[in-house]
């Protein structure tokens, strides 16, 4: 049995390195995205790894929540990216800067 | 058992019914032509569910295992932002026509926006909490980059995805770390769990988090930055959209969430709250200035406006619950009004964004620019505008629970931000002339900006009995 802390080790891992992601890329937005899966998966982790610790199962509904919303959520980012592409011709993170901020 | 439930939650239902059926009948109906129609449905629907809620019968009641809580906060809450949303909604249409932006999917996605809105204030878990933010959120990303063939709007939305999404996963990590350590994530659950007002690190990391993600859609400062580009970017309608319903919503969730979760441990999110309060007050009144953008001003002012909120949040009483609840409704209504005039500024049919195009308006339209002028006293909270009486619920809420060197704060972030408005009173009446907007404004916006005006003027006389019906709304937070 390994232990519940190995699961959130693993999860605040990967949620850093999500964040990281979205500040430190200057690339391209589709690894924005990539990042904030990445955070959402971290989540599902703590959920899962909680959710057999306590023996509780809300943990698991809410995690099958987070995969569904997750999804939409990519579906709409990416969608939202292709009219951006379309209009300004690149997805560079450098590049979205009409409107400083 | 399971008709209670429905029962209970049946406006909800109803509106997701709507929406539904309105997407299903415009696909496959005459598409963009049902659009004005839709718009007008759509607003009827929302303030007949706002009549419908608002004469709900007295008292909490709790449907499938308490996560969907029903009590009388819900229930303002759920008012304020229905007719927010409706209101908003009439006000677009003539824009997004102007604009050729008049399609079938906006009123849908306002009204499921709308439904999420209703859903997080109803909130009474952390798995309902999430879907009705996410419900909420997901339709709003869409309506930001609503003119899809403008860089400024796809940007709005782009940036608004990325920074509401990151702002989820914040929330949601905070979510889990609550889970965790509480055993649960039923908000009467976990408040069960917390003794003598003491929280363990990991539920203090959990409400940390929270509160982060709950910073970010109120747009409190630091959580900000978001705000000033998408309401530049995102077309007026919405930008208006966005400094209404929304923030009701986000605010009210974030009451929710602290009182009925969290309510044991006031003394830990009090320093949260009263610290995002600080720097948002701040940060919008000077931030503010420097903005010659009128949209960009706004979302400065409603994050100085959300600093003041939350101040009647931070004091972690009933009275301030009360004066977020006053605080919101007044906000909502002064911000109808303004949007109302700012999305008749064009000149030859192109919408104008820059305040100094307000030069002289006052011998254009004297009676337009007095409206504005009232309506920015008011924003400004120069006495006896309503405006005033909102900030004054507010600071009394602060003052009696102790949190004096916040209200000061608060009374001198309000002078900072009183300059920017009183400067485009100063434009109006005494800036140099400009060449003149053109553009006849339609009925509805005469009677959205003169009504709000009017509320403004009229209502220091009794807040038109809003005190007494927020004070029985914050009651029922408070069992």
């Amino acid at each position: 049995m390994i232990p519940v802390e190995y699961y959130l080790t693993v999860a605040a891992l990967l949620f850093v390195i999500g964040i990281f992601g979205i500040f430190l890329n200057r690339k391209n937005v589709i690894v924005i995205l990539m990042s904030i899966e990445l955070m959402l998966l971290a989540v599902n982790i703590n959920f899962v790894a909680f959710s057999t610790h306590l023996n509780d199962l809300a943990g698991q509904v809410f995690t099958l929540f987070i995969l569904t919303v997750a999804a939409a959520e990519a579906a709409i980012g990416l969608a939202i990216l292709v009219c951006f592409f379309r209009v300004r011709g690149t997805i560079a993170v450098e590049d979205i800067n009409v409107m400083k901020g | 058992m399971i008709s209670t439930d429905i029962n209970i939650v049946l406006p909800e239902i109803t509106l997701a019914v709507f929406s539904m059926a309105a997407l299903m009948v415009a696909v496959y109906g005459g598409k963009d032509k049902l659009a004005g129609l839709m718009i007008w449905v759509t607003s009827g629907v929302m303030c007949a569910l706002g009549l419908w809620i608002a004469f709900w019968e007295p008292g909490t009641t709790t449907a499938f295992n308490g996560s969907f809580v029903n009590d009388g906060y819900a229930r303002f809450a759920k008012v304020v932002i229905l007719f927010g949303s409706a209101m908003m909604l009439l006000l677009s249409q003539d824009y997004l026509e102007k604009n050729k932006l008049l399609k079938f999917e906006f009123p849908i996605l306002i009204a499921l926006a709308t439904l999420g809105m209703m859903l997080m204030v109803s909130a009474g878990d952390l798995m309902a909490l999430y879907m009705g933010l996410e419900l909420q959120s997901l339709a709003l990303y869409v309506v930001a980059s609503f003119r899809r063939d403008s860089i400024r709007s796809t940007e709005a939305g782009l940036k608004y995805f990325v920074l509401g999404a990151l702002s989820s996963g914040l929330l949601l990590y905070g979510a889990s770390l609550v889970y965790g350590f509480s055993g649960t994530t039923n908000f009467a659950g976990i408040s069960e769990t917390i003794h003598d007002g003491k929280l363990g690190l990991g539920m203090l990391f959990g409400l940390v988090f929270l509160s982060v993600g709950m910073g970010f859609k109120v747009s409190a400062a630091p959580f900000h930055m978001w705000t000033p580009d998408v309401y530049e970017g995102s077309p007026t309608p919405v930008t208006g959209f966005f400094a209404t319903a929304p923030k009701v919503a986000a605010a009210g969730l974030f009451g929710r969430v602290v009182h009925d979760a969290f309510g044991g441990a006031i003394t830990d999110w009090q320093q949260i709250i009263a610290f995002l309060s600080f720097v948002s007050m701040f940060l919008g009144s000077i931030a503010a200035i420097g903005q010659t953008n009128i949209k960009r001003l706004m979302a400065y002012s409603s994050i100085a406006h959300m600093g003041f909120a939350l101040l009647g949040l931070s004091s972690g009483t009933q009275e301030g619950v009360q004066a977020l609840l006053i605080y919101m409704a007044i906000y909502v209504t002064m911000n109808i009004g303004v949007f109302a005039f700012i999305l008749n500024m064009e000149r030859d049919g192109q919408p104008i964004t820059d305040i100094k195009s307000l030069g002289l308006y006052s011998r254009v339209e004297p009676i337009r620019a007095a409206a504005l002028a009232a309506l920015m006293f008011s924003l400004a909270g120069i006495p006896p505008l309503v405006g005033f009486f909102g900030k004054l619920y507010v600071l009394k809420a602060a003052v009696n629970a102790g949190l004096s060197w916040l209200a000061i704060s608060a009374v001198i972030a309000s002078v900072i931000g009183a300059f920017y408005y009183l400067r485009i009173i100063y434009f109006m009446y005494f800036g140099t002339e400009v060449e003149r907007m053109t553009g006849k404004m339609p009925l509805l916006h005469k009677l959205a900006l003169y009504g709000a005006t009017l509320i403004m003027l009229l209502g220091s006389i009794n807040l038109f009995g809003i005190e007494a019906i927020a004070a029985d709304a914050a009651a029922s937070l408070f069992k």
